[in-house]
């Protein structure tokens, strides 16, 4: 069993960088290893909890919400969510709140790193 | 104890998009990973500006006169306050006519003693070869 720590940094809607990261954290939890995932940039829009689900745009709230369950972790950075309005209490449940350290020391004890830039 | 090197690389532009604001400032969020990691542990940064991305490293920037918010310039030379190793290409410098004297160099003027270094982009991958884990900003 290894670590993989990913790092997303494009948004939720409007790129399908974070649909990806997500189908790779899952597919890497279900062969049992751990994943750490970190939001930061726009990709902090995934932290917001209550997503509306619609055809026509991504939605990973659902998988996520199950990821976490099954022990993923999720934070997302603190400063790039407040400085979007996302606030504490408008986090999804399991999703945590770090600065950019947080990223930094999961990447420590990985065994691989996936960062995936913004856009 | 163990040291992990990290490779922060920057090829986007200082406007635009956010992308080299965010590789500074987890650069420099280093400095503080000690807090999470066992005694002894740490994390190496290595920053490195390649192609477009050496264009964050021009003097004069104005984005607190202009737009209100911190200019790469201020951040960079922040890095250099906390002694990062910060490495610009040489062949984008030459590609852009950018001379050392257009580029932040240094962080002198605020304490800092270390230098930023320029060098040719064999040199620098070298430094990201050697790195446990790379960061493509």
């Amino acid at each position: 069993m290894a670590k993989l720590t990913i790092g997303v940094f494009s948004s939720l809607v409007g790129s399908m960088s974070l649909d990806f990261a997500i189908k790779l954290a899952e597919a890497a939890k279900n062969k049992g290893h751990d994943v750490d995932v970190w939001l930061s940039g726009n990709a902090t829009m995934l932290s917001k909890k209550d997503q509306r689900k619609f055809r026509d745009y991504s939605y990973l709230e659902g998988t996520v919400k199950d990821l976490i369950g099954k022990g993923m972790q999720m934070t997302a950075c603190e400063a790039c969510a407040e400085a979007r309005g996302y606030h504490k209490e408008d986090t999804l449940e399991g999703c945590k709140r770090h600065s950019m350290d947080w990223y930094l020391a999961s990447c420590f004890s990985a065994d691989r790193v996936l960062h995936i830039g913004g856009e | 104890m163990a040291i992990k090197k990290l490779a922060f690389i920057v090829d986007k532009l200082p406007a635009k998009t956010e992308s080299s604001r965010l590789a500074l400032t987890h650069a420099i969020a280093s400095q503080t990973v000690e807090i999470y990691l066992d005694d002894g542990d740490n994390v190496e940064p290595v920053l490195a500006f390649v192609g477009d991305g050496v264009l964050n490293c021009k003097k004069d920037q104005k984005a607190l006169d202009i737009y209100g918010i911190t200019s790469l310039e201020m951040h960079l030379k922040n890095a250099l306050l906390l002694d990062l190793n910060v490495l610009v290409c040489k062949e984008d410098m030459d590609r852009l006519g950018l001379k050392e004297d257009d580029i932040v160099m240094d962080a002198e003027e605020i304490g800092g003693e270390t230098e930023a270094k320029v060098l040719p982009f064999d040199e620098i991958w070298k430094e990201v070869e050697s790195s446990d884990h790379i960061l493509f900003f």
